[in-house]
């Protein structure tokens, strides 16, 4: 029998009992519905966040915190007083405890680090266009404490200049129209004032340079402000006599490849020197994979259900085709008495479980695709209005292939019992069969 | 059938000798077969009859081989086919031989011409060639008006006669036919036994008919009977079935 000729008959024998087939394949079709969708929506977020990464990174930049404490022996530590503080409130970035002016001067001396500078918290009460405004034109602002890390997705004007003495501050896109300004171009190059409190309680006022209007992202909230304009809020907001204390530092590399580019020898070097001097290094791609690796397991949990209910399906399968080696018993003495060989009978049968597989997970993935589709469609319109660039599904051809690859070959799998029992059937007793 | 490579009329198309098949083991160890022999001579046409349960469709079994023997040997052109592989003989049985059974086997839901092309489909025959050659087999038994039919649309006799369509399909040099008749009223029965033996005298098809009709056994060119596992009587050619099948 010619291998086109198995595959037409397998594919007709699927067909004959319509029903049966459709109820069969309909139960795949849920699994492969699923499937497609949670990988559709692990696919979009990492994806988002991928594209996140791409806007952030300037790749040569570390955050540095202190190492997580590996100290199990029993009991409580003892007392250092020159050992680190702990921090009063948890903090996203690093670890509980805080890093010192002793850790700052280690990470300075290590090859490659090219100057280090601490994250350093500060809050503005308000922000507004002008010195002289009056209480209603002035706005509410975060300062994102990481805008030093690295870039953002500018609509307008540059980046900020973490090593330029100037006061310089990156507005958020929405902040243009509120503070008078008629564009984002027009913004650029505008001086803003910024009200802050400081360590006494007393109110103050700095003012600054607009250099750039940056688009609402994930990752990065608020306004960012460079260096110079952090370390004035932040001198003024510390509290007198009390030791400086860090969540976070950010140690700027300095490359040995060609043009000062920094290479992955140069990082992980100075991730081996940190944790010789009991400190952590992270790249902004090491932070983010953390994200990555949340996202994945949890589109791992919920394409676990899938494949739970596609176990169910491929129960279904056998059950079917069982039936159908039943009611073809006849038909398989026959062919085997025409000379039809046991594998091609084999075949015939495995194949018919690998067409209802197919028209299972290609009906269940294509209906998936239009429904994320609308929902995706939908979703950006309304919930995720605030996150641009989000596309809550994302449908790659190549992950859709593989789900229905995955589904027939699991239809197939389903096949072998039923399709080895037609196999090695006996004709002669297959032709008695009544 | 390849009529050039054929061996002349007269010699053993099947040599069957010392043949023993055992059912069972114990208590329940049945002997279908206790050592018989025999020769189908090409183009004759052989009647093996017996009541049921005599152990003339194990014989046949073994003859058309669809199964094996436990003790003897069977040979197909003089070649013995104890050592041959399964391919062999799914081949043998595929190019050789043709079947008629009593119950039609015919898939309800295929037409008449995919029933009847079945072992062209087995033997992987292009598609365009076997709807040719089973156009020309239901031409030749009148039937190509119902090759787009549904097989069980048709009457028990034209049933029967696509079945025999099917038989020969492959242009087999045997044919084994069990009961051919026995679903089939008198003269429909008469009808497919014509056509049968018409098919042995034109064609040279040798003919192995399983029946215990003694009509049908009477018309054939030669009978043995069988009882508990052994050949009882063989009767040579009756001259009257000869010239009744040459009249006609």
């Amino acid at each position: 029998m010619r291998t086109a000729d198995v595959i037409t008959t397998a594919t007709r024998n699927a067909f004959r009992s319509r029903l049966r087939t459709t109820l069969t394949a309909l139960s795949l079709f849920v699994g492969a519905f699923t499937l497609t969708l949670t990988t559709a929506l692990g696919a979009g977020v990492n994806d988002y966040v991928t594209k996140q990464v791409e806007t952030l990174s300037t790749g040569d930049v570390l955050l540095v915190t202190p190492a997580a404490s590996t100290d199990t022996t029993d009991g409580p530590n003892e007392y250092d007083p020159d050992g680190r503080q702990q921090s009063g409130q948890a903090n996203p970035l690093g670890s509980g405890t805080l890093l010192n002016d002793d850790d700052l001067e280690a990470t300075r001396a290590i090859a490659c680090v090219d100057r280090v500078e601490p994250v350093r918290q500060i809050s503005v009460d308000w922000i507004a266009g002008d010195a002289d405004a009056a209480a209603d034109g002035r706005y509410e602002l975060d300062v994102n404490p990481t805008s030093s890390i690295g870039r953002s997705d500018l609509v307008a004007g540059a980046q900020l200049d973490q090593e330029s003495g100037d006061l310089q501050i990156l507005l958020p896109e929405d902040y243009v129209d509120a503070l008078g300004f008629s564009d984002a171009e027009d913004a650029v190059g505008a001086t803003v004032t910024l009200g802050y409190t400081d360590a006494a309680l007393e109110e103050q006022t700095v003012e600054a340079e607009v250099v750039g209007v940056a688009r609402t992202s994930l990752l990065a909230a608020g306004s960012g402000v460079n260096q110079a304009l952090t370390d004035e809020i932040a001198d003024a907001q510390a509290v007198p006599g009390q030791p400086n204390a860090y969540a976070v530092a950010v140690a700027y590399l300095e490359g040995s490849g060609a043009d000062g580019a920094v290479t992955a020898a140069d990082v992980d070097a100075v991730k081996a020197d940190l944790a010789d001097a009991d400190l952590a290094g992270q790249t902004v791609e090491d932070q983010l994979g953390v994200i990555q690796t949340v996202i994945t397991g949890i589109i791992g949990v919920l394409s676990a259900f899938a494949v739970v209910a596609l176990i169910a399906a491929s129960f279904g399968i056998v059950n079917t085709l069982l039936m159908s080696v039943q009611e073809r018993t006849r038909e398989i003495g026959l062919m085997k008495a025409m000379g039809m060989s046991n594998g091609r009978v084999f075949g015939l049968f495995s194949l018919e479980a690998v067409v209802i597989g197919l028209l299972g997970s290609a009906i269940g993935a294509l209906a998936a695709i239009g429904v994320g589709t609308a929902i995706s469609a939908g979703a950006a319109s309304t919930v995720l209005a605030d996150l641009p660039g989000l596309t809550l599904l994302l449908f790659e051809p190549a992950t859709v292939v593989t789900v229905i690859v995955v589904i027939m070959v699991i239809a197939f799998l389903s096949g072998v019992l039923p399709a080895r029992r037609a196999a090695r059937q006996d004709p002669i007793e297959s032709l008695r069969y009544e | 059938m390849t009529p050039a490579a054929a061996p002349p009329r007269g010699a053993p198309v099947i040599r069957a000798v010392d043949l023993a098949k055992t059912y069972g083991s114990g208590e329940t160890r049945f002997d279908a077969l206790k050592g018989v022999s025999l020769d189908v001579q090409h183009g004759e046409s052989l009647a093996i009859v017996g009541r049921s349960g005599s152990g003339k469709s194990t014989l046949m079994h073994l003859l058309a081989l669809l199964d094996r023997p436990n003790a003897g040997r069977i040979e197909v052109d003089g070649e013995d086919v104890a050592g041959a592989g399964a391919r062999t003989l799914n081949r043998l049985r595929n190019e050789r031989f043709g079947f008629v059974f009593q119950q039609f086997f015919l898939t309800a839901q295929q037409s008449v011409l995919e029933n009847v092309t079945l072992p062209l489909l087995v033997a992987g025959v292009a598609p365009r060639e076997r709807t040719r050659r089973g156009m020309a087999v239901l031409e030749s038994l009148g039937l190509a008006d119902k090759a787009k039919n549904r097989a069980t649309d048709l009457s028990g006799g034209q049933k029967q006669r696509v079945v025999i369509a099917r038989a020969l399909i492959n242009e087999p040099d045997v044919i084994f036919a069990d009961e051919p008749t026995g679903n089939l009223d008198t003269a429909t029965g008469r009808q497919v036994e014509d056509l049968l033996f018409g098919l042995q005298r034109d064609r040279g098809i040798t003919l192995v008919v399983v029946t215990h009709d003694e009509e049908l056994a009477a018309r054939c060119d030669r009978r043995i009977t069988i009882a508990d596992g052994r050949i009882i009587a063989r009767t040579d050619a009756a001259a009257s079935v000869v010239t009744e099948g040459a009249a006609r």
